[in-house]
């Protein structure tokens, strides 16, 4: 048995995982029209590459990765491309993103899939094919899984396939791990080929006893060790459960690499297995549709399904349903578009919320600095301070108290006695930190370009001058040689021969009218004939 | 006596070698409130607080020569941080009212009417317009900072500034509001 480190705070909130847990896996049918979302995963959306009219097959890519943190999106059904614009998303904001909406023509037909022989094959075309397969961290974050799984001369000591779910309600992670364990440590062999930690642990909150007994069968003989923890919220978190099996900490503003550890989430996993084994990109995923509805069950839904025929097939929500969650109660979001947005590889949960399920929190009191907040906080931080920080939107102050440690778990909440929404102040500072960031970098841009103006327009008023004293010179320099040498403009030589001519010529016209004058008196020795040739004639 | 005054003496020589040779050891370069008010800017570049830039307008305040309540484009948020930076009393953009920093706009080229004329480019501080004489021009829509001064220099009106909306990459989490609500059975007060 393996010693378990615990981390500091969690709390247990009531995990009502039985509702959606006693039915297995259902297929969700095949619906009318599918939407999928060029952005369904951390860093830049998807290009998309097909047009409106296209018609697409099952499997085949209709949005590429664009840049390094991304990945590629896949027609999840054959069909036409009908619509590619703004559509609802399952977003906090309930603002519209770019989406592909395809309608289905029931035939389901697969594009051509391209199984790889991982073992011999090159790790970068592996990941090549992992991203293009779309492959993300289904746990939540959504990151691309062929960045992750590089090792990069970096020794990665353990593997961690996280099982935990610790959430309450939620039991996607669960039911896959009772009912395709194989496949999913089949994944994680991918993985581990990829990375060649020295161990691979499998860790599973022990509240699924199925799930625990289907990955140990399917463990056996691979080296793999399947971990059970004791039930505590968030074990599930990638800092924490990191903490509980190995003992190492994550430093503030590092990555579990930069300790050797590397974390995955089951789902991420399967779907690992599948588009190395089969070709299959990521085109479904398990969903729990739990809370309010009268069949409460697990589906494995095509992405892009509507989330309101997921909730019907669960047998609806029952009247006095007030909204929906999703992901879980603790970290998930009010669904605000209702039930239009469609099914995201980042989804794993739909909660029908009524009164008598989620009672309104109480108002909001004075905080009395009572710090069960801080007891709780899984990631050690002082909730009050950041509170306080947030609060009177003191940004620097809540940085310097490592507000981005935050995992917004929502511990602090559920047991702050005030009933203050410290995680949604919390929320409001992030981003409000991020804004600003975002503006330091296109103001720190704007400058480069306005002194690379500048600094162009001087160069070119520099070359003008230069150019013009340069022409200057030349046509000076021509002129000084020209007269240095001598040798005369051909249009003065003419000029100057013909001037010439014309005085040869008047000189040999007075000499003729000299000589048929009569001799003139013998010319004085004083030269007076001389002033009198000079006279004109 | 003496022994005192060659003590004092002594003392006052090597303190002020000790002094002058820290002036210039550690000699500071330029104006560091320049660049402490010029990061504090949103490098606009657009010219309403009377300076020709915020490297200007950065200069001038450090020297005391103009408010540090000029920057349109901050509002009083950065007229705020001016303020705190200098130790002076903080006075809200124009006037008594104050406003908040602008929302952020781009400069659009009505591309069926524009002439190709250069005229909006020569005046662009940060190079964000695209064309050549008698082709049509574009804007660059991440570069652009909405100073507007492309829009007085074009002689056919083909510019306009348009608000940036928000999208999900650029979406903020709000401020958490509360509703207050009147408990019903409180006394009425006397």
């Amino acid at each position: 048995m393996r010693t378990l480190h615990k981390f500091h705070g969690g709390v247990h909130p009531p995990e009502h995982k039985t509702e959606s847990s006693r039915l297995p896996i259902a297929a969700a049918p095949l619906p009318q029209r599918l939407v999928v979302p060029l952005r369904q995963h951390i860093g830049n959306p998807a290009i998309p590459i097909v047009k409106v009219g296209d018609h697409v097959l099952k499997g085949q890519m209709i949005g590429a990765a664009d840049g390094f943190i991304s990945v590629a999106v896949h027609a999840p059904t054959s069909g036409t491309v009908s619509a590619i614009e703004l559509h609802a998303v399952p977003h906090p904001s309930g603002l519209p993103d770019l989406c592909i909406t395809i309608e289905a023509d029931g035939e389901d037909r697969w594009t051509e899939r391209q199984p790889l022989d991982y073992q011999t094959a090159d790790p970068d075309a592996v990941r090549a094919l992992l991203r293009d397969a779309g492959i993300v961290g289904l746990g939540g974050a959504v990151f691309p899984a062929y960045v992750k799984l590089n090792p990069d001369q970096q020794k990665i000591k353990t593997l961690i396939l996280n099982g935990a779910e610790c959430e309450p309600w939620i039991t996607s992670d669960d039911l896959l791990m009772r009912e395709r364990a194989t496949e999913i440590v089949s994944g994680v062999k991918i993985m581990a080929h990829l990375m060649q930690p020295e161990e691979v642990l499998i860790g599973i909150e022990d509240n699924k006893p199925e799930a625990i007994a289907a990955m140990q069968a399917a463990c056996q003989g691979t080296g793999f060790a399947v971990v059970t923890a004791p039930v505590l919220y968030p074990s599930g978190g990638e800092k924490q459960l990191i903490k509980l099996l190995t003992g190492k900490e994550v430093p503030s503003g590092q990555r579990p690499i930069n300790i050797g550890v590397l974390c995955s989430n089951t789902g991420t996993a399967y779907t690992v297995h599948r588009a190395v084994y089969h070709g299959e990109a990521v085109i479904s995923r398990i969903i729990t549709i739990t809370g309010n509805v009268t069949k409460p069950q697990n589906f494995e839904a095509l992405i892009g399904t509507p989330l309101g025929e997921l909730v019907q097939l669960a047998g609806g929500a029952r009247p006095d349903t007030s909204h929906f969650i999703l992901g879980g109660p603790m970290m998930g979001f009010d669904l605000l578009n209702h039930l239009d947005a469609p099914l995201t590889k980042a989804i794993n949960c739909v909660i029908a919320a009524s009164p008598a399920l989620f009672p309104p929190k109480p108002a909001a009191m004075p905080c009395i600095r009572c710090t069960q907040c801080a007891q709780a906080c899984p990631c050690d931080l002082q909730p009050q301070e950041l509170f306080w920080f947030s609060q009177s939107k003191n940004f620097d102050k809540a940085r310097a108290y490592n507000l981005f440690d935050c995992i917004e778990c929502g511990c602090c909440d559920y047991v702050c006695p005030s009933h203050i929404p410290l995680v949604s102040y919390f929320r409001y500072t992030k981003s409000e930190i991020a804004a600003q960031d975002r503006e330091k970098m296109a103001a720190e841009q704007a400058r480069q370009r306005f002194e690379f103006k500048q600094m162009r327009e001087e160069r070119e008023k520099a070359e003008k001058a230069a150019r013009m004293a340069e022409k200057a010179a030349t046509a000076a320099a021509a002129k000084a040689a020209a007269a240095a040498s001598g040798v005369e403009d051909p249009i003065t030589a003419a000029k100057q021969a013909a001037i010439q001519a014309a005085v040869e010529r008047a000189k040999a016209k007075k000499a003729e009218a000299a000589a048929a004058l009569p001799p003139s008196p013998q010319p004085s020795p004083a030269g007076g004939e001389g002033v009198n040739n000079t006279e004109p004639s | 006596m003496i022994s005192a005054i060659l003590v004092m003496v002594l003392l006052a020589v090597v303190l002020g070698a000790v002094l002058g040779f820290a002036s210039i050891k550690f000699k500071v370069e330029g104006n560091p409130l320049v660049e402490k008010i010029e990061a504090t800017l949103p490098q606009t570049q657009c010219g309403q607080c009377g300076f020709a830039g915020c490297r200007p307008y950065a200069e001038a305040v450090a020297a005391g020569q103009a408010e540090p309540n000029k920057c349109v484009p901050g509002g009083d948020n950065v007229a705020k941080n001016l303020a705190e930076l200098l130790g002076v009393e903080f006075k809200p953009v124009g006037g008594d009212e104050g406003v908040g920093p602008k929302p952020r706009m781009v400069a659009f080229i009505d591309e069926s009417t524009c002439i190709g004329c250069t005229a909006c480019i020569k005046v662009c501080p940060v190079d964000a317009i695209v064309g050549t004489t008698k082709m049509m021009h574009t804007i660059l829509a991440t570069p652009c900072t909405g100073c507007e001064l492309c829009v007085p220099a074009c002689p056919v009106n083909c510019i306009s500034m348009i608000p940036v909306g928000q999208n999900i990459a650029t979406w903020k989490w709000q401020y958490p509001v509360f509703e207050l609500t009147v408990m019903a059975n409180r006394r009425p007060e006397k």
